[in-house]
């Protein structure tokens, strides 16, 4: 086949490339340029976007001997990606911007440029596996259960899967490093990045004041007394406890968490653990990893990247999604996406409305 | 929209082409030019000579000799004095002396400086260091510079006199060939030193240092199928440009660093060989160039971008409905070598600021492919691309924006 292998820089991306050469393909490597100001830098342990991630993937390219360009995506980047993360947090949603940037830049973007150039398909250094058989494709959690990344996958449909290649979906990180140190990769002991790409320092909060402006508000709990004061609800999110920075402890002296999130009022409320508790969440845009499942099926929910998997009662609407959980679970923000699982297997996505 | 639709006959015959295992063709001569023979012999022989030219004894004495002999070579070249010739590490060296050397000497007197809006970075950027001292002079939509504009400019620049004009003979883009003599002379009469950017002319198009009215020009070696790392600086007799950065000011008490004797020879070597075959590579240039855009024509929104007078050496086509960045990829997974003449950034090109500057809109300024060649190009390389445009130009056009 002839492939593209999105080349981040990164320890996974460059083994995956590595991987696809052994297996025969035809390999040209993209690095896809999403910052419109790159750093010259290195800063942190990030994994994209510098000028030093550019290097570093450029000279594992050199290494394997095959093609390799920088392709700008920075404007859609920013549009889809960094825009759709700004307004949600906005509207007092959690947006994952990993899997919309899968959605909208890895295996739509890229795929539909590299589709309509002659290639056959995307790789990447995901982990997560691609299992053919008579049901079809079906994307399952990698064996490296620690490392698995199918969560930030499950926005895929069948079209981007059939053109999508995991070459790590079977390994373990440990032999990932060990195989690009055996390479003589330079990539092999850097550090996973774990943070968003397009926010290095990891100041979530002072990137969204930055480009939101500050909104100062009331913190309040579920009774409306008011509690104390903050600079933006944005810079909250359900279930978090840390930050609140409330002079006054509560009645009945138990922690307290954020619960509510109100940018039209500038509220953020709080209450107790309990208050955060929800066991049915209501999906919307869904995606589907092959057809779609009718009607009410047993299966699994997750809800961040490494997060649990939750059983529940899934019930397949026409544009949404209902999913009703066996037991409580904490913390949940609207905005995030519901991956669903039938055992190893993603069955889809959507994005959480609301949580009750 | 276009007079050829994508056809899945096009691609397959694209995708065969791919297979096939064919020579590069290197259509990429304004970016840097394959090292003639004469360069390299020059280049290996004076490689084994020891020897700082600055230096009093034998060894040195010899190297000087020898950087010298390659001085004097340049100079008869150009048109100009051997103590005119002040060797660099390249064009963009000599570009930021003369400019920033010249902004400096006149600051007090004459301190405004002008320059045209398609200028290579090693000019253009000057005004980042001058501010408003810095004003720009544009071009028409064929890319000529408007002297009407530079004469107004001239009589009233917001920074006050001007003391240094700057206009390159040819872009490096698109190939227009500039008015510098008129351009040399408006300046003159307005009491202001010219600086031409003549990297992409001296071996390409007759070029005089002597009849040219410029106070200063700049040319390069690898360009012409000599070395990278060595170029010049000419300077007018009389004219003191003062030091540029710290050293010996080895180089006419202007330039400092040990002066690199092997790659000023292979220099004046290219030279010699680039000069003396320069007519009749400028006839077999312009007949590949006609060829080129005649098959290139029936494509459908083509433009040419530019128009004459242009240097033979490049060809810069639009596609309407392709980016260049598609079209070059295409035609390097061919082996074909040619570019999107653009800004770069992170290895990424954006809009040509030349074609913006020729007022083209964001998508035809990413839309130029810069083919460009010289004394290596053979008819069977203009075969290759006429052959390969067809198909790469309709993938690209394929590709959703």
């Amino acid at each position: 086949m002839r492939v593209l292998s999105a080349m981040s820089g990164g320890v996974d991306s460059s083994v995956a490339t590595a991987r696809l050469l052994a297996a025969g393909h035809e390999v040209t490597g993209i690095h896809l340029a999403l910052s419109r100001t790159p750093l010259a830098q290195r800063v942190g342990s990030r994994g994209c976007c510098s000028l030093a991630d550019v290097h570093d993937a450029r000279r594992v390219a050199d290494r394997l001997g095959i093609d390799f360009y920088v392709w700008d995506f920075s404007k859609r980047f920013a549009d889809e990606v960094i825009g759709d993360f700004l307004s949600e947090y906005a509207v007092g949603r959690t947006p994952n911007p990993c899997l919309r940037c899968n959605e909208r830049i890895k295996f739509a973007a890229l795929l539909e440029k590299g589709l309509a150039l002659g290639y056959d398909a995307v790789a990447t250094g995901h982990y997560a596996r691609l299992v053919e058989n008579e049901q079809g494709l079906e994307l399952r959690r990698a064996r490296d259960t620690g490392k698995d990344q199918s969560y930030v996958l499950g926005v895929l449909d069948k079209h981007q899967l059939a053109h999508s290649l995991f070459p790590l979906g079977d390994s373990l990180k440990s032999q990932v490093r060990a195989e690009a140190a055996a390479l003589g990769l330079a990539v092999a002991d850097k550090p996973d990045s774990n943070d968003i790409c397009f926010i290095p320092d990891g100041d979530t909060a002072g990137f969204l004041s930055d480009k939101l402006g500050a909104a100062p508000g009331r913190i309040v709990d579920i009774a409306g007394n008011d509690l104390g004061t903050h600079q933006g609800t944005y810079r909250y999110t359900i279930g978090q406890r840390k930050g609140l920075n409330l002079g006054v402890p509560s009645v009945d002296g138990r922690p307290r968490y954020v619960v509510g999130l109100a940018p039209d009022t500038r509220q953020v409320i709080v209450g107790a653990a309990e208050d955060l508790t929800v066991d049915e969440l209501h999906g919307i845009r869904p995606t589907w990893t092959s057809e779609p499942p009718r009607g009410r099926w047993r299966g699994k929910v997750q809800v961040r990247a490494h997060g649990e998997a939750m059983n529940a009662w899934i019930e397949t609407r026409a544009d949404a999604v209902v999913m009703q959980l066996d037991s409580g679970c904490r913390g949940v923000a609207p905005g995030q996406y519901a991956v669903c699982y039938d055992g190893e297997r993603v069955v889809g996505s959507s994005v959480i409305l609301r949580a009750s | 929209m276009h007079e050829q639709d994508p056809t899945e006959q096009d691609r397959a015959k694209h995708d065969q082409v791919e297979q096939d295992q064919v020579e590069p063709v290197y259509a990429d001569h304004a970016a840097s030019a394959p090292m003639r023979l004469s360069a390299r012999v020059a280049l290996t022989n004076m490689a084994s000579l020891t020897g700082n030219p600055s230096a009093l004894h034998a060894a040195g004495r010899r190297a000087r000799a020898a950087l010298e002999d390659a001085r004097e070579e340049l100079a008869t070249l150009l048109g100009a004095y051997p103590d005119e010739v002040i060797f660099t590490s390249g064009g963009s060296e000599a570009d930021s002396i003369a400019v920033l050397r010249a902004a400096e000497q006149l600051a007090a007197s004459r301190p405004g400086v002008l320059v045209s809006t398609i200028e290579h970075p090693a000019v253009g950027s000057v005004a980042d260091v001058l501010g408003v001292r810095c004003a720009e002079f544009g071009v028409d939509s064929a890319g000529h510079a408007e002297l009407v504009q530079l004469t107004e400019l001239l009589r009233r620049h917001p920074a006050g006199p001007v003391g240094l004009v700057s206009l390159m003979t040819v872009n490096n883009e698109v190939g227009t060939v500039q008015p510098v003599e008129l351009a040399a002379e408006i300046a003159q009469q307005a009491g202001a030193w010219f600086h031409t950017d003549a990297v992409q002319a001296f071996g390409q198009l007759p070029f005089d240092f002597g009849s040219l009215g410029a106070q200063l020009a700049s040319v390069s070696a690898h360009k012409i199928g000599g070395p990278v790392g060595v170029g010049a600086l000419l300077v007018r007799r009389g004219l003191q440009l003062g030091r540029y950065g710290l050293g010996g000011a080895q180089e006419a008490g202007v330039r400092s660093g040990t002066q690199p004797v092997a790659l000023a020879a292979a220099f004046a070597a290219a030279a010699r060989e680039a000069v003396a075959e320069q007519a009749s590579l400028t006839m077999r240039l312009r007949q590949f160039r006609e060829r080129l855009v005649t098959a290139a024509r029936p494509l459908g929104g083509v433009v040419v971008n530019g128009a004459e007078p242009l240097s033979p050496a490049i060809v810069n086509l639009g596609f309407a409905g392709a980016s260049s960045d598609d079209l070059t990829f295409l035609l390097d997974q061919q082996q074909i070598f040619c570019s999107s003449g653009s800004a770069c950034r992170a290895g990424v090109h954006g809009p040509s600021e030349v074609l913006l500057a020729m007022g083209r809109d964001d998508d035809a300024a990413r839309g130029g492919v810069r083919f460009s060649f010289g004394w290596s190009t053979t008819s069977a390389d203009i075969d290759r691309i006429i052959a390969a445009l067809p198909a790469a130009v309709c993938r690209a056009r394929a590709v959703p924006r």
